[in-house]
């Protein structure tokens, strides 16, 4: 990768005129896109998967369909509101037509909702969306859909589910898919052709009902390799690239060929602590002695938080691409706080407050992180490691490929997580902080379905209190207010710390912009002429 | 001779067995594949449907001899990422990666017994030093970044070729090939170009070596003698005697360049089997890898039964026999 880099900075000047002058542009009309993962199905409903989905957002339409910044437009819905407590309407669109020309109506809708949850073989399906949900059609464009309690979250979670046809699509196999028979949605591109870890080509569905497609045809490579997606680029065979490595991107910035779009996502890395045993296993005292684990004391936890510069991290290891984080989301989120600001680098403060809490000559630690999951997770964990050190933590570094790492990290062999303390990032898939909330902050609690990903197993049962109250809450001020408060409260309590949030790099040829999503996905419908 | 393949084919059994419950087991030794696969969103109930649907909640003799039944009825198992036979994943892009290496193999040879025969014909000339140098080079550069700086000088500074993927493909007896269209001929060269380095530089040593040794033996002086044209000396004679080694080892290295061609696949975004098994390594996706496994062994054991009875063919006095491996 270095080396590749050097040369990459070396010939930029002569590749200019090289590319200009022999790889014949590709034709206004057609697009065609580089990403770095390959989607494992055409069917929408087979896996609740990041790819998958980029995929789907284009061929198919939701009852709401998420923005670029996760806030949910009227898709196949055009509108939608609670009529009681325990009863949401959707009122559909009328007048749409799926690619394979039937009408859409109240029927693909039921249908659809009761397909998602059942696909056969399906590693991780979109029963988590539908289940606890009834739902009922009232006319060809109205439907019902009841909870058993208040369910603020409806369109969050119906937003994340495509509408498939209930003539060829509900009835259809994943094969049916794949092969393109069932294929047909309603979104701005219809599906053509699916060469699996080759191509999948897309072209402009013309009767859309939305904002008419730009791109006639729009073909998607998978191109797993960070430098070989660049390459593509720059030799004209690709116009659009996803996740440019940071390492590229100070050489792509000099190009004049080429135009970087860049946007914040709405993934947090942060730090998760073990905080429930006492004996934690990668904690030892000076020289490796057992200790009363010292990360059950909040001010350890605030120390290890001063320790930490976050912006020294964005400069050196992240190449500017992160914000230094104080929260679970970024700005702009709904249900965030406003008060609450990314810790400043303190050492003092933090050598202060270990002395404190009982251990001013620190102790040793095991930090451990992925390699292969976030943009330069090892590094930072790495430079994480150091910073701890210089404070008197001494700390080892441990990085895991993530098939190794995720598992041992949430249960590990007596079923607990099995390290002290580790970098992980979260992405908010429903666009707000109930999300992270839920899954990182509350008490872990299996028949609640609460703090999944609870990983340092934090509890404090006022938090929950106020994020269950907040998960009932439909009116939205006030549940933002309570997100917010809850936010505060743990961040409060460190129990987690944030340590910046992801900022994405898509490069285009000249005379393309594309526009940055929250969730990262890359979608034709994204890519605009500048 | 028929016996011998026979019993060939009983012993490459055994070793697939073999192989089967060392890859089964080594594989549930990493991790726990769920933690690939489930979305943030769900919840522990959720997260423990997904388990039990993949059958992955079951002790593992309970899996495994799930996995014996169904691989004797021919089915090595479902992807967990695709939800498809792991077989079926595996062969649709075998003629991609075959493709490749055939190309490769091709490359090899075409460049490394000319260029070696040179070097071992006039081993003092300039030429010949040079031939030697760069196939020290083409050993010792490591793959991924030969494969990106052909990337960066053939498509970005020259434009002469196509930087990634596979071009477009025609139907040979119901198998897409690219070879035979223009464009894909032009995707194909960079990629099997890189995959062939390695071998090319092997094949010049070896026939180069192979050449030093032979040219001073007496039946090449007594052809000599006898007055046979010097082509047909080099070209029959000694040619003949050299291209056993070249053979055994290419034969291996075949083996090598189908199963193991996961960088230049990578690099390149070839749509092979090597980029499967890579993503399904990296994803734990465990039937892809166990049946990935099993078949490259059953692989090596055909190929390997191939260059003993090519041996057969250039050195009569080869027999094919009950020798036991």
């Amino acid at each position: 990768m270095k080396r590749c880099n050097l040369l990459l900075r070396s010939v930029a000047a002569a590749a200019v005129v090289g590319a200009a002058g022999f790889s014949a542009p590709a034709l206004a009309e057609d697009l065609t896109i580089a990403v770095g993962a390959e989607a494992t199905s055409i069917d929408p409903h087979f896996h609740n998967l990041g790819p998958n989905n980029q995929l789907g957002f284009q061929i198919f339409d939701r009852l709401a369909n998420p923005d670029e910044r996760q806030n949910f437009e009227p898709g196949l819905a055009v509108s939608w509101a609670p009529i009681d407590d325990t009863t949401w309407e959707f009122k559909l669109r009328e007048g749409v037509k799926f690619h394979d020309g039937s009408d859409f109506n109240a029927d693909d809708v039921i249908c659809t909702f009761e397909r998602a949850p059942n696909v056969p073989n399906s590693p991780a399906g979109f029963s988590t969306y539908t289940k606890g949900k009834t739902f009922v059609k009232v006319d060809d464009y109205t439907v019902h859909v009841k909870t058993d309690a208040p369910y603020p979250l409806m369109v969050n979670d119906l937003g994340n589910v495509a509408i498939v046809s209930n003539e060829t699509g509900c009835d259809a196999s994943t094969e049916d898919y794949n092969s393109g028979k069932a294929a047909a949605g309603t979104g701005p591109y219809k599906f053509v052709e699916y060469v699996p870890g080759d191509r999948i080509v897309l072209a402009a569905n013309h009767d859309y009902w939305g904002e008419k497609p730009t791109w006639e045809t729009v073909t998607i490579k998978p191109i797993k390799s960070g430098p070989s997606r660049v390459a593509a680029l720059l030799a004209g065979d690709v116009d659009v690239i996803a996740s440019v490595p940071t390492t590229d991107i100070e050489t792509l910035k000099g190009r004049d060929d080429v135009t970087l779009s860049q946007g914040v996502s709405n993934r947090v890395i942060y730090l998760h602590i073990d905080q429930f045993r006492e004996a934690s296993p990668f904690v030892k005292a000076n020289g490796g002695g057992d200790i009363k684990n010292p990360l059950m004391d909040k001010r350890v936890r605030e120390a290890i938080s001063k320790a930490i510069s976050r912006e020294l991290i964005r400069d050196r290891v992240m190449e500017g691409l992160s914000i230094p984080a104080g929260q679970l989301l970024p700005e702009g989120f709904f249900g965030v706080s406003e008060n609450l600001k990314p810790d400043a680098y303190d050492a003092d403060a933090a050598k202060a407050l270990l002395a404190e809490a009982g251990v001013p000559d620190g102790f040793e630690l095991t930090i451990h992180g992925p390699n292969d999951r976030y943009v330069n997770d090892a590094k930072i964990v790495e430079a994480i490691a150091q910073m701890l050190t210089r404070v008197g933590i001494k700390t080892q570094v441990e990085t895991l490929p993530r098939s190794v790492y995720f598992s041992r990290a949430s249960s590990g062999a007596d079923g607990l997580p099995e390290f002290s303390l580790i970098l992980v990032g979260w992405g908010a898939g429903s666009g707000e902080a109930s999300s992270p909330l839920r899954a990182l902050i509350a008490t872990n609690d299996k028949d609640k379905g609460m703090g999944t990903a609870n990983r340092g197993r934090y509890s404090n049962p006022e938090v929950d209190k106020v994020i269950e109250e907040a998960l009932a809450e439909v009116d939205d001020e006030k549940r933002a207010g309570l997100l917010a408060k809850a936010t505060e409260m743990a961040i409060g309590d460190y129990a987690i710390i944030p340590v910046h949030y992801q900022v994405n790099t898509w490069a285009s040829r000249k005379g393309l912009k594309y526009i940055p999503r929250t969730d990262e996905y890359t979608v034709a419908y994204g890519v605009v002429k500048e | 001779m028929s016996v011998f393949i026979l019993r060939r084919l009983m012993q490459s059994a055994l070793v697939m067995v073999a192989m089967a419950v060392i890859v089964f087991f080594g594989i549930h030794l990493i991790g726990d594949p769920v933690w690939m696969f489930v979305s943030p969103d769900m919840d522990q109930q959720d997260i423990e449907e997904v388990t039990r649907a993949l059958g992955l909640d079951r002790p593992i003799w309970e899996q495994f001899g799930y996995f014996v039944l169904s691989a004797l009825q021919g089915d090595l198992g479902t992807s967990f990422i695709f939800g498809e036979p792991a077989l079926g994943l595996i062969i649709e892009r075998m003629p991609a990666t075959l493709e490749l290496a055939f190309t490769a193999l091709l490359m090899a040879v075409a460049f490394g017994i000319p260029l070696g025969l040179y070097a071992g014909l006039y081993p003092d000339s300039a030429v010949s030093k040079a031939i030697m140098a760069g196939s020290i080079l083409g050993f010792s550069l490591p793959t991924f970044w030969v494969g990106i700086m052909l990337i960066m000088v053939f498509a970005v500074i020259l434009g002469w070729l196509p930087s990634t993927g596979r071009g477009d493909t025609v139907d040979l007896f119901g198998v897409p090939v690219s070879f035979l269209t223009l464009d894909g001929l032009k995707h194909l060269l960079l990629p099997a170009f890189n995959l062939a380095l390695l071998k090319i530089s092997l094949v010049i040593r070896l026939t180069r070596a192979g050449t030093r040794e032979a040219i001073h033996q007496d039946y090449i002086k007594f052809a000599r003698a006898k007055g046979l044209s010097t082509r047909r000396i080099i070209g029959v004679h000694l040619l003949k005697n050299i291209l056993i080694p070249v053979v055994t080892v290419l034969g291996l290295e075949f083996g090598s360049l189908i199963a193991f061609s996961v960088v230049t696949e990578t690099v390149f975004a070839w749509p092979g089997m090597g980029k499967l098994l890579i993503e399904a390594i990296q994803q734990l996706d465990r039937p892809i890898i166990v049946a990935y496994l099993i078949m490259i062994v059953f692989l090596f054991v055909v190929i390997n039964l191939i260059v003993d009875i090519l041996y057969s063919i250039l050195d009569p006095r080869v027999r094919l026999g009950d020798r036991g491996a």
